[in-house]
């Protein structure tokens, strides 16, 4: 741009600053007139109007809640869950969900009935054999196996347990593997393997994106031009052919975190597609401008003025490709390809689902569904507040 | 296109080839693990014979030499050439892609025409929560609830391409009814998932035109709120649908992979998960050359059904 198309560019823009004023003045007088209700609306900061809007989607912060309280149920893993991954109870194999009962005779004593399983002869069914006569109390904070929270904290306390017997509260897998804290567990794996892979694809999307929408010519040209590569390819095949590179003698640490960049590989296309257009809209606005002129560097406009004016943008698509993540995982680990036992995630959980046999028998071992799909239906009611949030100035 | 499609091909070869060692590592294995001992010196010759020991840019180029020929490679696991094992399934993929497209999109033009003109309705309410749901609920987990559903409740048969006890029966109405339950659960399970996203464009964008100008110049001409809706409103609405409608064609590809493994369909799926697990790579890599070039070809429709549905748009 020469000298003199920015001075002209700038002659109009003060041009416009007069209509905003005048505008504005307007806007004063007709705003007094609604002044009650709305006053503490202009003095309220970008953030603060984001919020509010947000606050009033009802089923967005349902959604917010819900994942919140997944997200602390991941963190507190081992002190929710009662028991441990390797905790195994033979004379429970498939034992059915066991009910909680609330009062004893009349009194708030929470109990379970004694149970275990049979096999049975003739059809090589497992069975849930409940003993009414034996009752055994549900204790909050009781102490269990012991654990290392976090990997620093030494405890033996859990949220609950049965005092001096076994409390499934879901049910127990082919192995009797408490079916409850394999879900809390698989949790920690399923829901952090979308936060780091969506946080990869943030790093590479928003690096170029940016690059792509602000410098444009052939930089810009170049990563389209990858975009579109990477694009050609139909996702799933695509993860499933890496995820199979993989080989199985890696340790689970290496494996978790060879899937996140598996998953994040195709992940960053979409994000920096979007910020791209988001930067070409910013750059030609008059802020920009003006901050060339004051003689800003590039990196500060960037940093300073693009970064910022996009951010929420960027939450909103974070969040909506949040659920697209943990559904990948859950997909690859339920066809075998991605994580494997040991390391359990809800997809590795799903694995044993594939066995209509065992849906048929026992059908509490689909529950992980259930936790799944609760997850993403959340995330994505986040996201539609969240985006309708993101554009606070619309009404 | 073209040379993005050789492009394809060489990262598709290349990430077939990523996982540590051949087919014959992997059947070597195979037979060890049953207690089987076999000469080291045989699978040096077969090899040598499938040619596996030549570096891999000449891999490559003797797999893209055969290609003008219709010759895709030879598949080691099934001992048959690739493009016959795979031309039946991607037939079939076809078929139940189109079929779920077709569902897909006579459910959600008239649902979001609908919801637009009868905006915050109950039945506006309703169908986006549908369509919210069907956004939620991936294929194959559908896949799953239809066959836990099928298993449980209904007791019937519900994957594959028919009951068992058809399976070598002769053709008969009986056969083709039970055929065509088996046929349209997975296409239906397909369209579920991209039916919301275009219902959601669709109403947005019906939204956006019947505020026009235009569409308040119809009607006050005195024309009829149907003619106005659906010759005005929907002709040029329809728009930002086709190139939706192309976004979510990879998805279908994608899924109906998935739903293919859950429900045991002749899909693409199943057999490209065997062949990856085998290290089978020239099956596995047609496969997923095929895969993208259907991607490709689909958005290359969609560009042509804009220019013709729109033309305001000029292709240059």
């Amino acid at each position: 741009m020469s000298y003199r198309q920015e001075s002209e560019k700038l002659f109009v823009l003060y041009q416009e600053l007069d209509t905003v004023l005048a505008n504005e003045r307007y806007a004063e007088i007709d705003a007094s007139s609604v002044r009650d209700q709305d006053e503490s609306r202009y003095s309220l900061s970008q953030w603060q109007l984001m919020w509010r809007k947000f606050v009033r989607n009802r089923s967005a912060v349902v959604g917010g809640a819900v994942i919140a309280l997944l997200y602390l149920t991941a963190i507190f893993g081992d002190f929710i869950a009662p028991y441990t991954l390797t905790t195994r109870f033979s004379d429970r194999i498939y034992l059915a969900p066991q009910s909680v009962h609330f009062f004893d005779s009349g009194r708030f004593a929470p109990f379970v009935y004694g149970s275990k399983t049979s096999l049975n002869l003739d059809t090589l069914e497992r069975v849930t054999v409940t003993d009414y006569t034996v009752k055994h109390p549900i204790r909050l904070f009781a102490k269990g196996a012991p654990y290392k929270l976090w990997g620093v904290i030494e405890s033996d306390v859990h949220l609950f347990g049965a005092d001096g017997a076994v409390v499934n509260l879901l049910g127990t897998d082919q192995q009797g593997r408490d079916l409850f804290t394999r879900i809390v567990k698989g949790s920690q794996i399923s829901l952090t393997i979308g936060l780091v892979g969506v946080v990869l694809s943030l790093i590479f999307g928003t690096v170029l994106g940016v690059t792509s929408g602000f410098f444009g010519g052939w930089v810009d040209e170049l990563i389209q031009r990858v975009i579109e590569l990477v694009r050609s390819f139909p996702s799933i095949p695509l993860w499933m052919a890496l995820s199979a590179a993989i080989p199985p003698n890696w340790p689970p640490l290496r494996v978790y975190f060879g899937v996140t960049i598996i998953l994040s590989l195709i992940g960053w296309t979409w994000l920096a597609r979007q910020l791209r257009g988001q930067v070409l809209s910013l750059r030609s606005q008059d802020f920009i401008l003006a901050a060339r002129l004051m003689g800003a560097s590039n990196a500060r406009i960037i940093f300073r003025h693009l970064v910022p004016a996009s951010i929420g943008h960027v939450i909103v698509v974070a969040t909506l490709s949040m659920p697209g993540m943990i559904l990948a995982e859950t997909a690859l680990s339920f066809l075998g390809l991605g994580l494997q036992p040991p390391i359990t995630s809800w997809g590795v959980l799903l694995q044993e689902v594939q066995n209509l046999q065992s849906i048929a028998l026992y059908p509490w071992v689909f529950l992980p569904v259930i936790f799944i799909v609760v997850t993403v239906l959340a995330f994505n009611f986040m996201g539609d507040g969240l985006r309708d949030a993101a554009d606070p100035y619309t009404r | 296109m073209i040379p993005l499609l050789f492009v394809v091909s060489v990262i598709t070869f290349f990430i077939i080839q990523l996982p540590p060692g051949d087919f014959f590592d992997t059947m070597q294995a195979d037979i060890a693990a049953n207690g089987g001992a076999q000469d080291a010196q045989v699978f040096q010759v077969l090899r040598v014979r499938y040619g596996l020991d030549q570096p891999l840019y000449i891999q490559y180029l003797r797999w893209v030499q055969g290609w003008p020929e219709g010759d895709f490679g030879w598949s080691m696991a099934w001992n048959a050439p690739v493009l016959p094992l795979v031309m039946d399934r991607l037939v079939y993929t076809l078929i139940l892609g189109s079929f779920a497209l077709l569902i897909t999109v006579t459910y959600s033009l008239p649902v979001g025409v609908y919801s637009a003109t009868h905006q915050y309705s109950l039945g506006d309410h309703f169908t986006s929560l549908f369509g919210f749901l069907g956004l939620s609920l991936p294929g194959f987990l559908m896949a799953l609830f239809w066959m836990f559903l099928g298993a449980l409740v209904l007791r019937i048969d519900v994957g594959g391409i028919m009951s068992s006890q058809y399976a070598n029966a002769p053709m008969s109405m009986e056969k083709l009814v039970d055929m065509w339950n088996h046929f349209w659960p997975p296409a239906l399970i397909l369209a579920l998932a991209s039916t919301a996203q275009l219902q959601r464009i669709m109403r947005s964008s019906m939204l956006d035109v019947m505020g026009q100008q235009y569409i308040t110049t119809a009607r006050a001409k005195g024309l009829r709120e149907r003619t106005v809706t659906n010759k005005y409103g929907v002709r040029v609405a329809i728009n930002p649908m086709i190139s939706v409608l192309a976004l979510e064609v990879p998805k279908m590809i994608s899924q109906s992979a998935l739903v293919g493994i859950v429900m045991s369909l002749p899909t693409l799926g199943p057999l490209f998960l065997r062949s990856l697990q085998t290290q089978d790579m020239y099956l596995a890599g047609t496969m997923l050359l095929f895969m993208s070039l259907l991607l490709m070809i689909s958005n290359l429709l969609a560009d042509i059904a804009l220019v013709w549905a729109d033309p305001r748009i000029v292709y240059t």
